[in-house]
């Protein structure tokens, strides 16, 4: 069972062919078998599935749910809220809070019947792109467990990719969902800024983060993208749009889409056999009827430097939060108001997430705000000129989702420049506001699975969805070695 | 002979919006209340929540600053001010630095010298903290955060005041001007309104400003006045002796009369003010100032000239009645139940005023609803109770709200009008007292006065005095 | 490198942000702040005059709300995740006055 893609679940629940119970006792086999090794979850919840499944069941036979994802097992990210669930953002300062309330995009799903099964690991606050900087220890890569899933969903792509959950949500504030998407082997959409709901997702950097499915194929994830969607009230960067009926937009049909390649993208430092698999990927569009054209963004490398100014500068306010006063970790030795601030956040946070916090007050600090804050804003109204250029030609932009597969565990924590110049191809979107999702097209040679990134213009999720639908059908679902041993059933 | 010092100060006044909601949730503002019920995840920054702006805020905003001749901003945005106290759940304020909502004002304040323009710099929307309480028997505080989120606007003038009473002035004005507008109650000692004082001291005749030094903690005109002297004296006395004086906040101890230094080593003033990410600019358009110059309710001056044309009352009486937007609210809906504006006016500055005195109260403490001051003044209108007893009855509205109507009954106050039984008194009475009979007939016209005066003590008060007086001339 | 950050610097950012890191920490930080903002210097390559800083990225202006109240009393809620409670309230080391 766990080999079917959530849709075809849904529609196997829906027709009683399977019961919901029987769906998540499935998940929970493949993670007892598996969970040691990759470690994808925070916490799970079995008793708690159980029990909701046999109310969406109920639901689902008196025939009030009937939507696609109804009695489907889902992952969260641990950094959306869950009422009652624990929520850590794999931080050892929130290793004791329960929500009070679920973030709007879980009470979206839950409301077309999804059945959440646990909270899965990330890297500590969304800070890294590794899923090595939890608290609870790192993710591995389903594909080969001495290698990171990427991050920082990497437990959420890990899941997917390890036949744990049948699809889950990320988060992507520089590429979270995409990048992982690629290292995992599975389909990641970063939505349009302002299409989910951010309320209820513990923020990172307010201007950049974006709730988005991960998922075995193209169709879950514009299915998922088009429950979790919505507009809400209560945050207030949330945009009313008509057009989120993603699922019309699987069409095999790029006859006449105009696909762009920034060169820019292709450059030094891109790992030749992710190279060639990307525009092979091209390729295969182009033979499938698309305009295919190389062409120059500009900008590239500076997109980086601004996003990490202005990340960090966020983060470093958003994280002021946690102090010990009103929930979550709290020193136990301390003296006076100020120390116990200073020793419960030392001791709650990780190193990755203190570098980014003390970058961030110190580009907001006065004599710096200018220079770097400001500077950094002005660079991303350029990089956004790039980008409406480039959409004035183009439909989609097509480049690959990382410069290369996913790398060794604890190779990249050494040295975080290196780290953050991973994230050179996502980021940009975020900086933008713009759609991207990562579908596999290949793999290395040390059978590692390489993705392909395609960029929309803002609110044209659809087209890049019809991209990958088309180029997904050119292809056939990869499965990790994790599913090894299990029956094969569907597909 | 010593230097002769001049006082330069700037306020930065905060007022509490009269909205019934918080800034940026849904939450009462309503006072009071155990502590953290008045909350949600927003209010206290829980993880994951957002701030959504409340409308009326913007609008309140506006008016104060259409009403103080501000320019009007048409792009705004909040900014966060990041600093940690536990009174701040985000630690980090919401508040507007680089795009205030008004700019360039002025209010005019009167002052022996004539009237003087006050500057105001900017006015800015912000949310309002906790409330921190320190526990008498740990050492610990407690905080609530039923007050956390409620609107403020922050009004910051220039440095145009040279005195205590022109601050107080002020003050004042600012005061009617947001009442009138039904912005806020501006209650200082409940915190509504506080001001903050920036003060800084030079040679007279000198150009250049001295240090300024802020000081907080002011919940009294009076402890304001007290403050800016204090102050003034401090700063003095440390430039005398050559010293410096350093730019910082203090908090000013009215038991002590002395100011105290607030910063500490943990606390730097780097504010990292940026855009805050979670909202979205506001854009003010011309209609919609229009539209809020148009919903402009009727301002003091306004009210002044109709009053006098309206109501017909004296000059003198409309400038103490409008003094408080309270007072007059009761007057115009005391006129409104049918009392003759005159008398109304009459019962507010005379009575009313004594009361307040007496009670050490302020014209906003005022309790008591117009219906009861309607019907007492009808009361005595129709001759049902005589001056004296409206009198004492009008202490018991005034205290308590007490309807007259029911107490006049109840306490077998009325006017006794039964003829038979007055013109029995007057009888006795004439034939008790010969001698002021035989006064009066003789052309003593005020040995009247003492046979009213002794009708009116038998009849323990309850008689109109007119008509006494008219019986006995007729039986005289 | 370009950028020198003085302990003073790294000091003083501690104080903002409530950080206190170890000696080596401390160390570590300071190298790794030095090289970020060597890196982020890279932004001066790029002439931005005339350039508005782009704080928010899509033109989306004046979302409210009305002025009416919706939550009610969630105090049991609200207190549920604190490290110390009393008397209804957040417990916390004395503020200085
Ligand atoms: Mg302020
Ligand atoms: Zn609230």
């Amino acid at each position: 069972m766990i080999e079917m893609t959530a849709v075809q679940l849904g529609k196997q629940i829906g027709q009683k062919q399977i019961s919901v119970a029987e769906a998540v006792e499935a998940s929970f086999a493949q993670i007892e078998r598996v969970e040691k090794d990759v470690n994808s979850f925070v916490t799970l919840d079995k008793e708690a599935a159980l029990k909701s499944a046999a109310e969406v069941q109920k639901k689902i036979d008196a025939g009030e749910l009937t939507g696609p994802l109804a009695g489907v097992p889902v992952a969260i990210k641990d950094n959306m809220c869950t009422e009652g669930m624990l929520t850590t953002c794999s931080s050892k300062i929130l290793s004791n809070f329960h929500p009070t309330f679920s973030s709007e995009a879980v009470l979206n799903l839950q409301r077309e019947g999804a059945v959440i099964i646990g909270k899965t690991n990330m890297d500590e606050f969304a800070m890294g792109s590794t899923t090595e900087t939890s608290y609870y220890g790192p993710t591995k890569n389903p594909w080969n467990l001495n290698h990171v899933p990427g991050g920082s969903s990497g437990g959420s792509c890990s899941a997917v990719a390890a036949g744990e959950a049948f699809y889950a949500l990320g988060s992507d504030t520089g590429g979270s969902i995409r990048q992982p998407s690629s290292f995992c082997g599975v389909v990641g959409i970063k939505p349009t800024y302002g299409t989910v709901s951010r309320y209820g997702l513990v923020a990172y950097g307010s201007s950049l983060d974006q709730i988005g499915p991960v998922a075995k194929d193209v169709t879950d994830c514009a299915t998922i993208l088009e429950a979790i969607a919505s507009y809400d009230r209560k945050d207030s960067t949330s945009i009313k749009r008509e057009d989120t009926n993603f699922t019309e937009a699987l069409k095999a049909d790029v006859k006449g889409m105009k696909i762009g390649i920034p060169r820019d993208y292709f450059g030094e430092g891109l790992d030749p056999q992710v190279k060639e698999a990307v525009l092979k990927a091209a390729q295969e569009l182009k033979a499938q009827g698309a305009e295919v054209e190389e062409f120059d963004l500009s900008l590239v490398e500076y997109a980086i430097p601004a996003y990490y100014v202005i990340a960090a500068a966020e983060a470093s306010s958003n994280l002021e939060r946690f102090d010990g006063v009103k929930y979550g970790y709290r020193s136990q030795d301390y003296d006076g108001l100020h120390n116990m601030y200073k020793k419960t956040r030392s001791e709650g946070f990780g190193a990755e997430v203190k570098r980014r916090i003390m970058l961030g007050s110190f580009v907001l600090s006065s004599g710096y705000y200018d220079a770097y804050y400001l500077k950094a804003l002005r660079v991303k109204a350029l990089i956004k000129q790039a980008f409406d250029r480039a959409f004035e030609k183009y439909d989609v932009i097509l480049g690959p989702a990382a410069p290369t597969t996913a790398p060794k565990l604890g190779e990249s924590l050494a040295d975080p420049i290196k780290m953050y110049l991973g994230d050179i191809y996502t980021i940009a979107v975020n900086l933008t506001g713009l759609p991207g999702i990562s579908v596999p097209c290949g793999m290395d040679d040390k059978g590692l699975p390489i993705g392909v990134q395609l960029i929309g213009n803002r609110f044209e999720e659809k087209k890049i969805i019809q991209t990958a639908f088309t180029y997904e059908q050119t292809r056939t679902l990869l499965y990790s070695p994790l599913y090894k041993g299990i029956e094969k059933e569907a597909r | 002979m010593s230097k002769q010092y001049e006082t330069v100060i700037g306020l930065e006044v905060h007022v509490e919006l009269a909205t019934k909601t918080k800034i940026f949730c849904a939450c009462t503002t309503q006072f009071g209340g155990a502590p953290n019920t008045h909350t949600c995840p927003v209010c206290t920054g829980m993880p994951g929540s957002l701030p959504v702006l409340n409308k009326k805020v913007v609008e309140y905003a506006m008016a104060v600053g259409l009403a103080t001749n501000c320019e009007i901003t048409r792009m705004n945005k909040f900014d966060r001010k990041n600093y940690f106290y536990p009174d701040n759940p985000q630690n980090y304020q919401i508040s507007q630095l680089y795009l205030p909502i008004c700019r360039n004002g002025h209010v005019d304040i009167e002052t022996p010298a004539g009237t003087k323009a006050i500057g105001i710099h900017e006015i800015h929307m912000e949310e309002d903290a906790g409330k921190l309480i320190h526990d008498e028997w740990e050492d610990v505080s407690l905080v609530d955060y039923n007050r956390s989120g409620v609107p403020l606007i922050e009004i910051v003038s220039e440095p145009d005041m040279r005195s205590a009473d022109e601050v107080i002035a002020y003050l004042e004005k600012l005061r009617l001007i947001i009442q009138y507008l039904g912005a806020s109650d501006c209650k200082l000692q409940e915190g509504s309104m506080r001001a903050d004082v920036n003060l800084s001291v030079r040679e007279v005749g000198a150009t250049e400003f001295g240090t300024r030094t802020e000081m907080k903690n002011l919940n009294s005109f009076k402890a304001i006045a007290r403050a800016i002297e204090g102050e003034r004296a401090r700063q003095i006395e440390l430039i005398e002796e050559g010293k410096q004086v350093i730019q910082e906040t203090r908090r000013w101890d009215d038991n002590k009369e002395y100011s105290y230094a607030m910063r500490s080593k943990e606390d730097a003033q780097d504010y990292r003010y940026f855009p805050d990410p979670d909202l979205v600019p506001v854009m003010i358009s011309q209609e919609w100032i229009d539209e809020i110059k148009a919903k402009q309710p009727e301002l003091r001056s306004e009210k002044l000239v109709r009053y006098k044309e309206q109501y017909k009352i004296p000059d003198y009486d409309a400038q103490i009645i409008t003094e408080s937007k309270h007072m007059a609210d009761i007057f115009e809906a005391t006129c409104e139940l049918g009392a003759a504006p005159k008398k109304v006016s009459n019962w507010l500055m005379v009575e009313t005023m004594r009361l307040l005195k007496e009670n050490e109260m302020e014209a906003d403490d005022i309790k008591f609803s117009p219906k009861n001051l309607a019907a007492l003044i009808k009361l005595t209108e129709d001759g049902t109770v005589n001056s004296s007893v409206a009198k004492e009855v009008f202490e018991k509205i005034f205290a308590e709200d007490i309807d007259p109507d029911k107490y006049v009954e109840e306490h077998g106050l009325k006017t006794v009008n039964d003829e038979g039984a007055l013109r029995e008194t007057i009888e006795k009475v004439i034939a008790d007292n010969p001698q002021s009979v035989e006064d009066y007939r003789n052309g003593k016209e005020k040995a009247i006065g003492f046979l009213v005066g002794q009708t009116m003590k038998a009849m323990k008060g309850k008689a109109n005095p007119g008509k006494v007086n008219q019986i006995l001339k007729e039986l005289l | 490198m370009a950028n020198i950050i003085s302990d003073e610097t790294m000091e003083y950012v501690g104080i903002l942000a409530k950080l206190e890191l170890t000696a080596k920490e401390q160390a570590q930080a300071k190298k790794d702040m030095e090289s970020m903002l060597d890196y982020i210097d890279k932004l001066n390559e790029l002439d931005t005059t005339g350039i508005e800083p782009m704080s928010h990225v899509f033109p989306v202006n004046n979302v409210f709300r009305e002025d009416v109240v919706e939550n009610e009393d969630e105090h049991d809620k609200i207190m549920k995740n604190a490290p110390a409670v009393k008397e209804g309230s957040f417990k916390v080391p004395r503020t200085v006055e």
